[in-house]
């Protein structure tokens, strides 16, 4: 009996909190954050810094990397967004050649390893963790076809994985897009070209989007798919028959990152994020899902990561694959994307 | 009643003056639902489309982007494509429709309203599902993969897979009705002048119905080719125009190349549409005030034949149907068969979770209020209004528009439009507002179609005989004009609600933190590669459009009862 009384007054006291918490909260700061970070971690991202800031209130847009891209770039003249936390570097360089994002160097910004920040001082962008270009290959799929492993890029240009192979559409995909230019610094401008006309002898299909042939390979639709660590390792956690290769060449990689928008209404609330996103307490926290970090001396081993990513990196030249984008994209449709004739 | 038409007799003012009054006060609602497609489909198209005469820094710059859209060999392809997957849609959608509303009309086949109901599925279900239904089936661990020969399902044969079955409750609508209006008169000629059934078939059945099969030509077409959602789910790298525009948008943020191919998009559409017009003119003519309805007399074998058909039909819907249901049940396809609701978990995916799926209720109800308001006070003006010629023919003309403009341009000619700092309209931008208004706008064409259709019933008489017993246009409107016309109204209210349940490429532009759709969560699952959850999602649009669909037909039969009777008394 008391204690049933005990945990009604818990109840109580536990609403009475809430309300509390509710009217405080409508008191706060609401800060529009536009984002591609997967929408299985925002309710955490924003759980974890209302923590230390409950006065602020993300409020999420959360879309593909070219979506929000495009969105923010439509809205160029009259943004509706105060901040952007977890988009694609490059796509921030556009934005930064636009004049469209506010300087800011936050706090805590030395910490971060000098690869992860914009060139500028005080940067426009931040990055938060790093997001690398993997191979995924479906165990059973491979047994079934009697396909060996593969272990580099070139591999993948053997007869014998002929039709088993998907990677993003560069033009439509960021992440395809990483691939091609990081090919092309890798092997040199001919070399790059030569090894994607024989990949493109054996690739099945072209997906719009970056995370699907990994998906599509988790699956079993393909038996290797050319996407990124993250999401191989993510499908591998929930069950699926992957193995997530990193080839030996070395990979392509991009960063999340983020940026204050120029002429938002809350910047203070807006800085306040930035602060917080290269906070030690953010890094770890990002390091859940990525093995690559802004401070990569926080870093702990992802499981169904592979161990050798961060030796394996690049050195990604940023500016030269913007400047060169439109060139390279104009190549790529040339070569491949006039040649996708119906193959039935 | 008795009271008003005591009033008129007593009040004999002269009736001149009355009427132009009114007139006035009717130019005055012309102008204002004429505003409102000026400011939510012309100035929107406008602000989209003049870049594609821009270069990317704002500057005239002549056809020169034109020039290089047809300099650009893998963009040119797509013209070929697009036309190839509309032209084989076309005669697939067409042949199938066809027989099938032959056998609704002119057999006596059992089960027809069970039949019909199956047909109209596809009306209920995003344009993506059957993408996925067909990866389950066809893909490479498809169920019946060996069922292609070998063939690959990503490309053209799932594209039009999928926009054949998209497609099919159109033209079936629109052959159907064609086909009811037969003359008996002429079939009782013939079989007098010993002429045999396939004569018939060929000089009385098929030219009746031939402008009906144009049209429904016409509308399969332009559905099919301004289509994105199959493409992209399941097209591989089979490029499309309407795929282009997202490559060149989404991938490149080319907005200025993105408007050149949503104006070659427009050019088939819209000739389509204008050689449409002219056919629907012609039909009417046709149409006889003698004619005598036709009733099929039995034949076992054709009746039976018929049902086969009809049954073979309703198996591919089902099947489709039912493979989407099984994708969001399965734990893990293929390794993993269990059944479970683990793809139901809204809230761990792309899309904003379970709140997408009750905003999508909300943005439905509302565009099917204001929707049916706009349309048929807007369709009811043009075709009873008198004066104001030009205004009243470019309205028409801007309410057959959106037809023809792909989804995703009108999305993006709404951020550019409404999200101008100079606009005042831009305190819309990030409402569910301007959801609201692009979904009516988009879907537009057909609603003020089925607006028009049951206006045209009605005989002008009704107007005169109110104008001369002086009664103001409105009180007809609501105690004539309104009751009379219900069915279309509902049948109009059901489409909108429909259809802004399902829609994806207008509004993924436009939704804000608050007003996430459960359609873009399901372009988005399936984009992140979360297909089962996709299906789930897609299946749980399909449930709550089928119970509306199932209410509005209890309502429907509830009012009909009630307001037209009278065209029963006409009847008997």
């Amino acid at each position: 009996m008391k204690k049933s009384i005990y945990r009604g007054g818990s109840v109580i006291a536990g609403a009475l909190l809430a309300m509390g918490l509710a009217t405080s909260a409508s008191a706060a700061t609401d800060l529009t954050v536009y984002t591609a970070v997967e929408a299985e971690d925002l309710k955490k991202y924003a759980a974890r810094f209302n923590e230390d800031h409950p006065n602020i209130n993300i409020n999420w847009v959360r879309d593909s990397t070219g979506i929000v891209t495009a969105k923010l770039l439509a809205e160029k003249n009259n943004p509706r967004a105060d901040i952007v936390w977890g988009l694609a570097a490059t796509s921030l360089l556009l934005m930064k050649g636009e004049g469209m994002l506010e300087p800011y160097a936050p706090a805590g910004l030395d910490a971060l390893d000098p690869k992860f920040r914009d060139k500028s001082s005080p940067p426009t962008w931040t990055g938060m963790d790093a997001w690398v270009a993997a191979i995924c290959v479906n165990t059973v799929e491979a047994d079934k076809n009697d396909l060996p492993m593969p272990s580099s890029w070139q591999d993948l240009t053997k007869p014998v994985y002929q039709g088993h192979i998907a990677m993003p559409n560069p033009n439509s995909s960021g992440t395809g897009f990483l691939d091609v230019s990081s090919w092309l610094q890798l092997f040199g401008e001919e070399g790059g070209w030569a090894f994607m006309d024989k990949l493109h002898q054996n690739i099945g299909h072209y997906t719009h989007s970056g995370s699907k042939p990994c998906k599509q390979a988790a699956r079993g639709e393909v038996a290797i798919g050319v996407s990124f660590a993250f999401r191989g390792a993510k499908s591998k956690a929930s069950g699926a028959p992957l193995e997530v290769i990193i080839p030996s060449e070395g990979i392509g990689w991009d960063m999340e990152a983020t940026a204050i928008i120029k002429g938002t209404k809350n910047l203070d609330a807006a800085k306040t994020l930035a602060d917080w996103s290269v906070s030690e307490k953010a890094n770890k926290m990002y390091n859940e899902g990525y093995a690559v970090i802004g401070i990569q001396s926080l870093a702990k081993p992802v499981e169904h990561f592979p161990e050798n990513i961060p030796e394996s990196m690049i050195d990604n030249d940023f500016e030269w694959a913007a400047s060169n984008r439109k060139r390279i994209l104009a190549e790529w449709q040339k070569r491949y994307d006039s040649k996708s004739e119906p193959k039935s | 009643m008795a009271a008003t038409e005591m009033q008129v007799r007593e009040k004999a003012s002269p009736l001149k003056a009355k009427s132009s009054s009114d007139d006035k006060l009717m130019r005055l609602f012309i102008l204002v639902i004429g505003a409102y497609l000026v400011v939510a489909l012309a100035m929107p198209l406008y602000a989209m489309l003049s870049k594609s005469v821009l270069n990317s820094d704002g500057g005239f710059v002549g056809l020169s982007n034109y020039f290089a859209y047809f300099k650009t060999p893998a963009l040119v392809y797509s013209i070929k494509n697009s036309l190839f997957v509309g032209l084989v849609t076309t005669v697939i959608t067409v042949s199938i429709a066809f027989v099938l509303a032959y056998g609704f009309t002119r057999s006596r086949m059992p089960g027809k309203p069970i039949f019909k109901t199956i047909a109209m599925i596809p009306i209920l279900v995003p344009s993506l599902l059957p993408g996925i239904a067909l990866i389950y089936l066809f893909g490479r661990q498809g169920i019946i993969n060996w069922a292609l020969f070998g063939h690959e399902i990503y490309g053209p044969i799932g594209i039009i897979i999928s926009e054949v079955f998209f497609t099919l409750p159109h033209a079936l609508i629109i052959i159907i009705t064609a086909l009811s209006i037969a003359d008996a008169r002429l079939y009782e000629a013939a079989t007098a002048l010993r002429a045999s059934s396939t004569r018939i078939f060929f000089t009385v059945t098929l030219p009746g119905v031939r402008y009906g099969l144009i049209s429904a030509g016409f509308v399969v077409f332009t559905l099919a080719v301004t289509d994105f959602g199959a493409p992209k789910v399941i097209g591989g790298d089979f490029n499309v125009l309407a795929t282009d525009i997202y490559k060149q948008v989404i991938g490149q943020q080319n907005f200025e190349m993105g408007a050149v191919v949503s104006v070659v998009l427009l050019i088939p559409a819209a000739l389509a549409f204008f050689v449409d017009r002219l056919v629907q003119k012609k039909q009417v003519a046709l149409l006889s005030s003698r004619a005598v309805a036709l009733e099929p007399k039995p034949s076992r074998r054709f009746d039976n034949g018929m049902l086969a058909y009809a049954l073979v039909v309703s198996f591919f819907i089902l099947g489709i149907l039912g493979m989407c249901q099984f994708a969001a049940l399965f734990k893990f396809f293929p390794y993993n068969l269990t059944l479970g609701l683990s793809n139901y978990q809204f809230d761990l995916m792309d899309g904003g979770g379970w709140d997408s799926y009750f905003n999508s209720i909300e943005m439905a109800s509302y565009t099917a209020v204001f929707g049916t308001l706009i349309v048929f006070y807007g369709a009811y003006l043009v075709e009873k209004g008198k004066g104001l010629g030009v205004i009243r023919g470019a309205f028409q003309f801007l309410a057959m528009l959106p037809m023809a403009v792909p989804g995703l341009v009108l999305g993006l000619a709404y951020i550019f439009f409404f999200n101008m700092p100079s606009n005042p309209l831009n305190v819309l931008y990030h409402t569910m507002a301007i959801l609201v208004i692009s979904t009516i706008t988009h879907f537009y064409t057909v609603s003020h179609l089925t607006a028009t259709t049951a206006l045209k019933q009605m005989d002008a008489q009704f107007e005169s005989v109110a104008a001369s017993l002086k009664q103001p246009f409105y009180r007809t409107f609501f105690r004539v004009t309104v009751p009379v016309c219900t069915p279309a109204i509902l049948d109009i209210s059901i489409y909108l609600f429909v259809n802004a349940m399902t829609t994806v490429s207008a509004v993924v532009f436009l939704y804000s933190p608050h007003t996430t759709l459960a359609s873009v969560a399901v372009l988005n699952m399936d984009d992140a590669g979360d297909i089962a959850p996709a299906a789930a999602m897609g299946m749980m649009i399909f449930y709550t459009a089928a119970g509306v669909k199932i209410l509005h037909y209890f309502l429907s039969r509830g009012i009909e009862a009630k307001t037209q009777a009278w065209r029963r008394s006409i009847e008997n």
